[in-house]
C-alpha cells in the first residue's frame, strides 16, 4: 500500500481527528488531534495491512508564533514487512502540553518521550518513568522551545549544581599549589 | 683544619665535574650532587601516570597516541584509571555542566603533585559549543597548566604539550617540601 | 545458621569516568551477588546542545557539528546529513561525488568497525587486539589526511557533492590498503574467533529476539544480530549504494556472538564494496551545477565573477534563502546503525528544527533489557555489543 492510499484510509475512519495530509518530497504526513492518538497508533501497529512494527523517531517540534497550536510531537513510522513509511504529526498546545504515551505499543519511545518533555516540557499522560535525561535532574526550564537563551552564560537562570561548583572551586583556590 | 694542602697544588683526588648546569659527578664514586629540586623534578616529569579522562573526540586522539604508532609508552607516561593513582588529569573533550561537578571531584581525589591538562579546543575554551549546558573551558572551575589546541589536536600536538608540561615541572622550585 | 549471615542486594555506580564505558555513560546496577537485578543508564553528560545551536546556524555551518556526533565515524555522519538537506532541497550530486562519498563512508565504517573490536575486546580481557586494530587505524586515518587535511574530524562532503577531489595517488594507496586488509581482518580472527574464553563470554550472552529487537528500535548490526535484514543502503538507497553489489550479513541467535560475527562480516564487504568504487568511479565534476544557489561557489570564480561574489556573500551570511518550505526525514546506515535527520525548514537559510535520531541513543535505552538477570561481568560485554558513542547518544 501507499502512504498516501493510508493516510486516506485512516481519514476515512476517523474523520474528526484527521486535520490535513502533507505530502513534500514523497514523504506523507498526516496531522491529527491528540484526543485519540492511542487508537491509530495501535491501529497502525496491530493492523496486518499497515504492520508499522518499527517507531523510527519521535520528537517535539517548537512553533512559537509561527502558528497555533504551539507544539507538535512527530511521530516516524515504518514498516520492514510492508515497507512503508509515514509520519504523524500530533498538535499539541501550550496551555495543557499533554499527550499519550505509546510505550505500550513500542518500548522503544521510552527514552524519545523522555527527551520530548526534557526538552520541550511535554508530558506524556501513561508514561512509567518521566523524567529528565538529557539535563540534569534539577534543572529549571526547557531548553529547546524557542523562547530559551542559546549561549552559556544564563546569568540567574544558572542551574544551582554548577553555582555551587563555582563556589566551591573559587574557595579552594587558596589551597592550589603555584 | 687547614684544607689549603700547604699552598701546593695537587690534583683533587675528588675531582667535581659538572656534567649538565647544576648537576655535579664525582668520577669513580657513584655520587651525584645537584640540588634536590632538580633531582625531584626530573623523577616526577619522567613518569608522568595520566588518568583517563576521555570525555568526547580527543579522547580519540589520546587513545591513538597511546597505542603503538604514536607511543607514549616511551616518555614514561602510562595511563591509569584511578585518580588516587595518577600524576596528571588529562581533560580531553567538551565539559558540560552536567559533568562538571564530577571532573573537580575526580580532580579533588588526586594526590598531590597533580597536574592539569586541557587537551583540545573544547578543553580550553569551549570552542564552538557556546550553548547553555557547556562550561566555556575546564579553567572556570580547575586550575590548568597546559593548554593543548585543535580540534581534535594532533597526536603530535598531545606530545608536544606533554613535553612541555614536563619542562614546566622541571622549572618548578621546592614543591616537594612542606616548608614550601 | 542460614539466617546468621544477612544479605542484601548492593547499588553500584559504573559512574561517568570509567575505562569500560566507551565514554561518559553512567550505570546505577542493583546486583544481587553477581546477578544484576536492576539497572538504570543515565545520560547527559556530553550534551552539547548541538540541535539548538544548528537552529542558530546556516545549512552550511552546521555541517562541522555533525562531524562531532558519532566522533568515530565522522564522514558517515556528514554525508547522512547532506544527504538529508540534498532530498529537502532536491538538488542531485554528481554521479562522481556519490561513489566518492559511498567510498569514504565504507572507510569510515571499517575504521569504527575496527575501534569497536579493539575495544569490546580490550573490555572482555582480550588486550592484544587493541594494538593490532589501531594499526589498521592509522592507515585509515592517513588516508584520509591525505584526502581532505584532517583526521579524524573530517569536513569533507559537502551539500551537493565533495569538498574536493581525490588524487591518484589516494586511489592507488586505497586499492593497496584494500589487498591487504583482508589478510588483517583473518589476523584478527585467528586471535579470537575460536578462543574458549571468548566463546564463553559472548555467545548467549545478551539474547534478544528479532520481534523485540525491533520494538525496542534497535537498527544496524545490533539488529541484524538477531536475524532482521533491515540495512538503510537496502531499503532507501543513496549515494552509490545502489551501483554496486554487496550482501548484508545477518546473524540467527541474537547474542553477543552473533553480532561480532556480523561486524566481522560488514568488515570483508566494506572492502568489497571500496573495490567496486574505485573501479567504477566515472569522471566528471564533483560538485552539483545548481550548487551556487544551495552551497558556496567554488573559489577562482569568487575572486573574478560578480555573481559567484554575491551568491558567496549571501550563502555566508544568510544561509541558503531560496530553500523550499517543507519537512523532511532522511536516514543513512553509519556504522552503528540508523541516522535519521529530521529538518524542518520554513524557507529562510536557517534549519528551523534539525532532529538527530541516533541509533546510539536508542540501543542504550534497551541496556536494562540486556543486562538485569545476568552477570556483572556480562554488563560490560553487552555495553560493547551495542557499540555505543556517548557523543551521538547525547549530541
Amino acid at each position: 500500500m501507499t502512504p498516501h492510499s493510508i493516510a486516506e484510509q485512516i481519514r476515512d475512519k476517523f474523520p474528526e481527528d484527521v486535520l490535513e495530509i502533507v505530502e513534500f518530497r514523497s514523504q506523507v504526513a498526516i496531522v491529527i488531534k491528540k484526543e485519540r492518538l492511542k487508537e491509530i497508533m495501535s491501529l497502525l501497529h496491530m493492523h496486518s495491512d499497515y504492520s508499522f512494527d518499527y517507531l523510527v523517531d519521535l520528537c517535539g517540534v517548537d512553533y512559537m508564533n509561527k502558528k497555533s497550536p504551539r507544539f507538535e510531537v512527530v511521530y516516524h513510522l515504518f514498516s520492514i514487512k510492508h515497507r512503508h513509511f509515514l509520519r504523524v504529526r500530533v498538535q499539541v498546545d501550550e496551555d495543557n502540553p499533554t499527550v499519550g504515551t505509546v510505550t505500550d505499543i513500542w518500548k522503544g519511545a521510552d527514552w524519545h518521550e523522555r527527551e520530548c518533555f526534557d526538552m520541550y516540557g511535554i508530558r506524556f499522560e501513561g508514561h512509567p518513568d518521566l523524567r529528565r535525561i538529557l539535563m540534569p535532574e534539577d534543572w529549571e526550564g526547557h531548553p529547546l522551545r524557542k523562547d530559551y537563551p542559546l549561549k552559556s552564560d544564563l546569568g540567574d537562570l544558572e542551574w544551582k549544581g554548577y553555582r555551587d561548583l563555582i563556589e566551591f572551586s573559587e574557595k579552594a583556590r587558596q589551597y592550589e599549589v603555584r | 683544619m687547614d684544607h689549603t694542602n700547604n699552598g701546593k697544588t695537587e690534583p683533587n683526588e675528588f675531582q667535581l665535574t659538572e656534567i649538565e648546569q647544576g648537576i655535579k659527578i664525582i668520577p669513580g664514586v657513584n655520587a651525584v650532587i645537584a640540588a634536590l629540586d632538580k633531582v625531584v623534578n626530573w623523577s616526577r616529569y619522567s613518569s608522568l601516570w595520566p588518568m583517563t579522562f576521555g570525555l568526547a573526540c580527543c579522547g580519540i586522539e589520546m587513545m591513538t597516541s597511546g597505542s603503538s604508532h604514536y607511543d607514549l609508552d616511551r616518555f614514561g607516561i602510562i595511563f591509569r584509571g584511578s585518580p588516587r593513582q595518577s600524576d596528571c588529569l588529562i581533560i580531553a573533550g567538551t565539559v558540560t555542566k552536567k559533568m562538571a561537578p564530577i571532573v573537580r571531584r575526580v580532580y579533588d581525589q588526586m594526590p598531590e603533585p597533580r597536574y592539569v591538562i586541557a587537551m583540545g579546543s573544547c578543553a580550553c575554551t569551549g570552542n564552538v559549543y557556546d550553548t547553555y549546558s557547556t562550561v566555556l573551558g575546564a579553567d572556570k572551575f580547575l586550575p590548568v597548566d597546559v593548554y593543548i589546541p585543535g580540534c581534535p589536536p594532533r597526536p603530535e600536538a598531545l606530545m608536544d604539550g606533554l613535553i612541555k608540561l614536563q619542562q614546566k615541572i622541571a622549572s618548578e622550585s621546592f614543591r616537594w617540601s612542606q616548608w614550601r | 545458621m542460614k539466617d546468621a549471615l544477612r544479605h542484601r542486594e548492593l547499588t553500584l555506580n559504573m559512574g561517568p569516568q570509567h575505562p569500560a564505558t566507551h565514554g561518559v555513560l553512567r550505570l546505577v546496577l542493583e546486583i544481587d551477588g553477581e546477578t544484576v537485578v536492576k539497572c538504570t543508564p543515565y545520560v547527559g553528560y556530553l550534551h552539547r546542545g548541538t540541535e539548538k545551536l544548528c537552529e542558530h546556524r546556516t545549512y552550511l555551518s552546521a555541517l562541522p557539528l555533525m562531524d562531532r556526533l558519532d566522533y568515530i565515524s565522522s564522514m558517515a555522519n556528514d554525508v547522512g546529513y547532506c544527504v538529508a538537506v540534498e532530498r529537502l532541497f532536491g538538488i542531485e550530486p554528481p554521479q562522481r561525488a556519490k561513489f566518492i562519498r559511498s567510498m569514504v563512508c565504507e572507510m569510515t565504517r571499517i575504521s569504527s568497525h575496527i575501534l569497536w573490536l579493539g575495544t569490546h575486546a580490550l573490555d572482555i580481557g582480550a588486550m592484544t587486539v587493541f594494538l593490532y586494530a589501531f594499526r589498521e587505524r592509522e592507515w585509515i586515518m592517513d588516508l584520509f589526511e591525505m584526502l581532505c587535511g584532517a583526521r579524524l574530524t573530517v569536513s569533507y562532503p559537502r551539500i551537493g557533492g565533495v569538498r574536493n577531489d581525490v588524487s591518484q595517488e589516494f586511489l592507488d594507496s586505497l586499492y593497496d590498503f584494500c589487498e591487504e586488509f583482508p589478510s588483517r581482518i583473518e589476523e584478527y580472527e585467528t586471535l579470537i574467533d575460536q578462543n574458549r574464553i571468548w566463546l564463553q563470554r559472548t555467545k548467549g550472552i545478551g539474547v534478544i529476539s528479532a520481534e523485540e529487537a525491533v520494538n525496542w528500535g534497535f537498527t544496524g548490526p545490533t539488529l541484524r544480530g538477531s536475524g532482521v535484514d533491515y540495512d538503510v543502503r537496502k531499503y532507501f538507497p543513496y549515494d552509490a549504494y545502489d551501483q554496486v553489489e554487496f550482501d548484508v550479513p545477518v546473524g540467527k541467535e541474537g547474542d553477543v556472538y552473533a553480532r561480532y560475527r556480523c561486524r566481522m562480516e560488514e568488515l570483508r564487504q566494506s572492502v568489497r564494496i571500496i573495490k567496486q568504487c574505485i573501479e567504477k568511479l566515472p569522471k566528471g565534476p564533483i560538485m552539483a551545477p545548481d550548487a551556487p544557489k544551495f552551497t558556496l561557489p567554488p573559489k577562482d570564480k569568487v575572486l573574478k565573477d560578480m555573481e559567484a561574489m554575491i551568491h558567496h556573500f549571501v550563502m555566508l551570511t544568510k544561509g541558503p534563502i531560496t530553500a523550499p518550505v517543507g519537512e523532511i526525514y532522511s536516514s543513512v546506515e553509519v556504522p552503528k546503525g540508523e541516522l535519521g535527520f529530521y529538518i524542518v525548514s520554513d524557507g529562510s537559510g536557517r534549519p528551523y528544527r534539525l532532529r538527530l535520531r541516533s541509533p546510539s541513543f536508542v540501543h542504550v535505552s534497551a541496556l536494562p533489557r540486556l543486562c538485569v538477570g545476568s552477570l556483572v561481568a556480562d554488563v560490560i560485554a553487552n555495553i560493547g555489543t551495542i557499540d555505543v558513542v556517548l557523543g551521538e547518544c547525547d549530541r
